[in-house]
């Protein structure tokens, strides 16, 4: 696949349907999913209703029983009654939470839709609860409610919370931000180390004590798009951003390498040097899918933020044809690099009408479409083929070694008809 | 305030949303903000519902509650008519709108719906799932049905199978069938199935079979006052209460309580000789109370095992789960507290589990065999094939499933008689789950202080000042791991009350003798 940046511009000025209905997306609760997993030593409450419980047990398709550093303070009728005696109770609950649980060094109060509405003011309570437990425990909030955020917005108010209280620095260190399965973080460091570029710092990281400082020198990159937030909060502290399309993909991963390369003076041999063997292997892993993906056309519900990203890698590197591709939120600025990798063709929407929008993929009858739980079965039985939305989420999907496991979450669905298709048969 | 881990109940607008999945032609406009979708997946995903929930959100914004939600509201309810044409409609708020106060019933009363519409009243703050499917049935039930008269034939109608219940699908087909044996012609089930127009004619039903009393006794109550119809209050769940029901009908109905057991091999299965080694196995029982307190009695009565504990977590229904618990001899736990819970199953040391899915997760975290009986469940408890719990072959069913996780009857005495033994040893598990054999952790001896084993085997550990001197430590681990915690707290308690501070060999067996069932 050509470096060279298109000659046509792509999807930069392609109009975007805004819809606005009702949406078939989990709330930026469901983050906590993965954040608590890559914290080892968070705790994430969330102070809202049953509603939000029941969410996160469900909304990972398998509930995750292994000691949870997630749970959720539930509201009760006298919480609503008065905010003071809202306030005692969160305090109460989170002094015997801290006391079980001796481990916990960052805790973050997570708002939710109940906790927004009834103007339960958590920036003021995680104040009272760092100078009751500091120095041991940090404690932050945002909010992951379903009036404010969607899905991957979860993360993006989590890390941006962090970033106020990430020491200050003067070193020239680029940040690579975004939480990473531990696999694919390790990747990223080898390559950058093998390309000569460093220190390198990771947001979050593992653990508390490792959080990275940032200051005016510091450079950074974002790994996930979803990121708006916490790249703005970045660029306060004076931090700057390395814009480039997304790690997805052999393509994608190699320039978002040759952008940091470029920044930091990396030379032409030393890059090939450290990506030739690697992009080789992508390329290779990535032809075995493509040969089954080539030609299908594409849909995508909004879901994740990864929808223009994932089309530009399907498109590009896999032959697909996106007909509509949905996200829930079109961050330009952020964007502005894969749009202009992303053939011309499909129709960009933003947010979602679920009925209106079930319509149109009716009428264009695509041969994959990505979306989420709520709706792959009722697709599915319609004779559609699709892939569910989430695992894109949850499986390493970024940077050289994942581009044909990713490519491979697409072609599975293919494989899986063909073979019952083909059992079916007398 | 309260810091929940785990839910056993979701919140009541799920259980609207389970009573509209479960119906058709019926639409549910929950007023709710974006997000509250999740629960679509508990249908198509766990339940692998091939159609989505006919369910609308209205999916508000922070931005919208300035401004005209309960405009927002009545927009998506007259689109969702407009598109999805139902015979009736339901209106409710989730968590969130309950706060804004935007009264739904209200606003759809104003807007000219050529159907009937529903409000309902879903108290997320103080209640939970059940009661609210439970009360949308009940006001569906309330909205559209009417007296009429009654059927020529003898016909009942069979009350609280929803969607997303505990193989309510297979007891619906059994109990059905059953009482055709009897002579009796279902006139409506519902919500599992029915539609609007269907619950119009509920009234001309001769009695009511209320299945799941969590999800249908509000219904059955009303319609017992309104209507006269009586309903039935034995869950057949098992052999002696499917018997029982069937009094219960024959009395409601008049016809003969002589009904075909022919299939029925539970009580033979349970007879035959094999299943000796069943006899007073230490049995802890939790999920929702209808079906707990109905394997209570399938576990002392029907299979011989020793009820060690019993809980359920729906507080509605507490009483008649008290009740039980006396009867068996064991406190009873009302909680939904997951950590609550798992403390007392550790408690009481059980050879086998009967739970929900959650106890499943605390059945693998302490090494105890468990089987589910009762929701919250998750995909794996959806079975393809046949699988009711009610009637004959739900008692069938019943005992393979129970019997299916402990150790089979002779390995387990191999066990006992070899545990030295390398790989055929007390920790490895049951040959038949198949798994890989763990090797037996080889033990310093002699040990002065007591030495874990594996994670999943109880430590010895002194409680209190009672000390356990090394040879009796080293004969409480050659007693089989499942019944270790309980040898090693009788033999503490017999001690404690001997004023005996030094555990020997001969106070375990003294114990042993003392406790022997």
């Amino acid at each position: 696949m050509s470096l060279d940046l298109p000659l046509s511009p792509g999807c930069s000025a392609a109009p975007v349907l805004r819809e606005r209905g009702q949406h078939e997306v989990f709330c930026g609760l469901t983050g906590i999913i993965w954040l608590h997993r890559k914290m080892q030593d968070a705790f994430f409450l969330v102070v809202g209703s049953r509603t939000c419980a029941h969410l996160l047990q469900s909304a990972a398709g398998v509930m995750i029983f292994a000691e949870p550093r997630f749970g959720t303070a539930i509201l009760e009728e006298k919480d609503l009654a008065g905010l003071a005696d809202a306030n005692a109770e969160l305090d109460r609950e989170v002094g015997r939470l801290l006391a079980r649980r001796p481990d916990i060094r960052q805790l973050f109060l997570v708002g939710s839709c109940p906790s927004e509405v009834i103007k339960l003011d958590l920036a003021r309570a995680a104040e009272r609860m760092n100078v009751q437990h500091a120095p041991h425990v940090r404690v932050y909030n945002y909010s992951g409610s379903g009036i404010e955020t969607t899905f991957t917005q979860g993360e993006d108010a989590c890390l941006a919370a962090m970033v106020p209280a990430l020491p200050a620095t003067d070193a020239a260190e680029l940040l690579v931000v975004g939480a990473l399965p531990d696999v694919v973080e390790d990747q990223c460091l080898a390559l950058l180390n093998a390309m000569g570029v460093g220190p390198v710092r990771m947001l979050p990281a593992r653990r508390s004590g490792d959080m990275p400082a940032v200051g005016p020198n510091s450079r950074y990159i974002l790994t996930q798009p979803f990121l708006g937030d916490t790249a703005a909060a970045l660029d306060r502290r004076g931090a700057s951003r390395i814009a480039a399309p997304f790690p997805f993909g052999e393509e994608g991963t190699t320039l978002w390498l040759q952008a940091i390369a470029d920044v930091y003076g990396v030379t032409a041999d030393r890059f090939d040097a450290a990506t030739a063997a690697p992009r080789a292997r992508a390329r290779k892993a990535v032809a075995a899918h493509a040969a089954t993906l080539s030609g299908k056309s594409l849909f995508l519900f909004p879901d994740s933020q990864m929808e223009i990203p994932l089309a530009r890698f399907l498109a590009r590197e896999c032959g697909m044809r996106p007909l509509e591709v949905g996200t829930p939120y079109l961050h330009r600025a952020l964007m502005e690099p894969e749009l202009a990798l992303l053939p011309e063709g499909p129709m960009l929407s933003e947010g979602q009408d679920v009925d209106k929008q079930l319509d149109r993929h009716g009428a264009q009858s695509p041969d994959l479409t990505v979306c989420g739980l709520g709706l792959a079965n009722p697709l599915e039985s319609q004779g559609f083929t699709t892939k569910w939305a989430i695992e894109l989420v949850f499986t390493p999907v970024h940077f050289y070694e994942q581009a044909g496991d990713l490519a491979g979450l697409f072609s599975r669905p293919f494989r899986r008809k063909a073979l019952l298709t083909a059992g079916a048969k007398p | 305030m309260k810091l929940t881990l785990w839910t056993y109940e979701g919140p009541p607008h799920v259980g609207a949303m389970r009573v509209a999945t479960a119906m058709k032609g019926l639409h549910l406009v929950l007023h709710a903000p974006q997000g509250d979708t999740y629960a679509d997946l508990l249908f198509t995903m766990i339940e692998r519902r091939d159609h989505r929930p006919p369910v609308t959100f209205t999916t508000f914004r922070a931005s919208d509650l300035g401004g005209d939600t309960a405009g927002l509201f009545k927009s998506a309810a007259q689109s969702a008519y407009d598109r999805f044409q139902p015979q009736a409609m339901l209106v409710g708020s989730s968590c969130t709108a309950e706060l804004i106060q935007d009264d739904p019933g209200g606003l759809a009363s104003t807007m000219g719906l050529n159907c009937p519409v529903v409000a309902l009243d879903l108290p997320s703050y103080s209640r939970k799932e059940n009661f609210g499917a439970d009360e949308t049935f009940l006001a569906l039930v309330r909205a559209l049905a009417k007296p009429m008269a009654r059927t020529e034939a003898i016909t009942c109608n069979l009350l609280g199978a929803t969607a997303l219940g505990f193989r309510h699908r297979d007891d619906v087909a059994e109990i059905t069938a059953l009482l055709a044996k009897m002579g009796v012609t279902v006139n409506v089930c519902a919500p599992l199935g029915a539609t609007p127009d269907d619950l119009t004619r509920m009234g001309q039903a001769h009695f009511n079979v209320v299945l799941y009393p969590e999800t249908g006794e509000g219904a059955a109550r009303y319609m017992e006052r309104a209507f006269g119809q009586p309903f039935t209050k034995c869950i057949p769940i098992g052999v002696g209460a499917t018997r029982e029901f069937i009094r219960e009908v024959a009395g409601i109905t008049g016809l003969s309580a002589d009904v075909d057991e022919t299939g029925l091999r539970q009580p033979w299965w349970s007879a035959s000789v094999d299943s000796t080694y069943l006899t007073g196995k230490r049995v802890f029982l939790f999920g929702d109370a209808t079906h707990v307190i109905t394997a209570a009695r399938i576990a002392a009565e029907e299979i011989g095992f020793t009820v060690v504990g019993m809980g359920c977590y729906n507080r509605e229904q507490a009483r008649p789960l008290r009740a039980a618990a006396a009867k068996h001899g064991v406190e009873p736990l009302i909680s939904d507290d997951y950590l609550e819970v798992e403390a007392a199953i550790a408690a009481a040391a059980p050879e086998l589990i009967l739970g929900t899915q959650m106890e499943r997760h605390i059945a693998k975290r302490l090494g105890i065999p468990c089987a589910v009986i009762s929701a919250p469940v998750h995909v794996q408890d959806f079975p393809a094939r046949y699988s009711p719990q009610m009637g004959f072959e739900g008692a069938n069913v019943i005992f393979d499933t129970w019997v299916h996780p402990l150790v089979m009857g002779l390995e387990e005495h191999l066990l006992t008689m070899f545990r030295e033994d390398f790989e055929f040893h007390d920790a490895a598990g049951a040959s038949h789950h198949g798994g890989k054999a763990i090797a037996r952790v080889a033990e310093p001896e002699p040990v002065a202080a007591p030495v874990a084993v594996a994670a999943s085997v109880p430590v010895v550990a002194p409680s209190g000042d009672i000390r356990w001197l090394p040879d009796a430590e080293r004969e409480l681990k050659k007693i089989p791991f499942f019944v270790r915690g309980v040898a090693k707290r009788n033999t503490e308690r017999f001690a404690a009350g001997k004023g005996i501070a030094d555990i020997s060999v001969d106070t375990l067996y003294e114990a042993k003798a003392h406790y022997a069932r």
